[in-house]
């Protein structure tokens, strides 16, 4: 998986609208991708649904969200309107899943992202990253707020 | 919604049960974060219901997926101020059709609340600061999904399994 201070690898992914979303689009603010299994599997369902609930606290704070999986931008705009939230989703489709490795987070033997949450800075430098130890551990809130802590205590 | 950035969002154990919290019945506590809108946590009512348990309720309401979910943690606050909290608690859970506005002074008039005190408190700044407080504690333990009982510290997402149950019920692990 990437680790902070690397450079975090440049993407240009469809969004859940069929618009280009590249990694440059955030420069000058932190952005968390979070990478997920799959839409519709309700675990990830909750998860979107918390950030959600956070999102202003965050976007004062300067910090943008996207989530990204290797499902359709079609099968994201599904998602994000029956989960109700604002959070652009990416799709990683084609090539399946190029973006999850080139961040070090794709499952081979699944054809799925892990649940993993990246945090990079302003200057396109991951600040932080987590990986999920399993599917069913659904990192919290909390834990972006402790690293988004760290950084501005550094 | 009160946010400043310098308020605390960060990881913090769920606070003890204190004299501000929802608390009813005796036996090992339970701290549960729950939505009303939530039919998982209806669920985990009912199981909840029928054990000798000490269970504090803490607000978890998820309002991008349940856009009732905040106002009827602010009416049961309100309730709650009328020393009715669990009457209402109870009422929202067994009838997860009826939560809109009418049905919300129904309930109160079955409970006997003075509905225009019920009015006015559930649209107070300190009802939902109140419920702000539970939704904060809960993000900073890490609940990601509703509900989330924890036991010892311990967290148990969703709705409470046969496992924890027997153990609730004196049955040891």
């Amino acid at each position: 998986m990437i680790q902070p201070e690397q450079q975090a690898p440049d993407f240009t992914l469809p969004d859940q609208d069929g618009n280009e979303v590249s990694l440059s689009d955030f420069r000058g603010k932190t952005l968390v991708l979070v990478f997920y299994p799959a839409d519709f599997s309700p675990v990830c369902t909750d998860q979107l649904n918390v950030y959600q609930e956070v999102l202003g606290e965050l976007e004062q704070r300067g910090v943008a969200l996207a989530g990204v999986s290797v499902d359709s931008a079609w099968t994201h705009k599904a998602f994000q309107a029956q989960l109700g939230v604002s959070i652009p989703l990416l799709a990683d489709f084609h090539p399946k899943g190029e973006v999850s490795q080139a961040y070090g987070v794709y499952v081979e033997e699944r054809g799925v992202s892990a649940r993993a949450l990246v945090m990079i800075g302003p200057d396109g430098n991951v600040l932080w990253a987590y990986r999920a130890a399993s599917p069913l551990e659904i990192p919290g809130a909390n834990l972006i707020f402790d690293a988004l802590d760290q950084q501005q205590a550094a | 919604m009160p946010t400043s950035s310098s308020t605390p969002w960060t990881s913090s154990k769920p606070p003890e049960p204190g004299p501000d919290d929802h608390v009813h019945g005796d036996g090992p506590v339970v701290v549960e974060y729950a939505d009303f809108e939530c039919a998982f946590c209806a669920k985990a009512n009912l199981l909840l219901a029928e054990l000798p348990v000490r269970r504090v309720f803490r607000h978890f309401p998820m309002t991008s997926k349940h856009p009732r979910a905040r106002r009827l943690a602010h009416a049961a606050e309100a309730a709650a101020l009328q020393g009715r909290f669990w009457e209402l608690h109870d009422s929202l859970f067994a009838d997860q059709g009826r939560l809109d506005d009418p049905h919300l002074w129904e309930r109160a008039r079955t409970l006997g609340l003075d509905l225009d005190r019920f009015e006015a408190d559930r649209r107070s700044d300190a009802v939902a600061e109140r419920v702000e407080r539970d939704f904060r504690s809960g993000i900073r333990a890490g609940v990601t999904t509703t509900p989330t009982l924890f036991v010892d510290g311990e967290a148990h997402p969703g709705v409470p399994d046969a496992r924890l149950l027997a153990r609730l019920n004196g049955g040891g692990v």
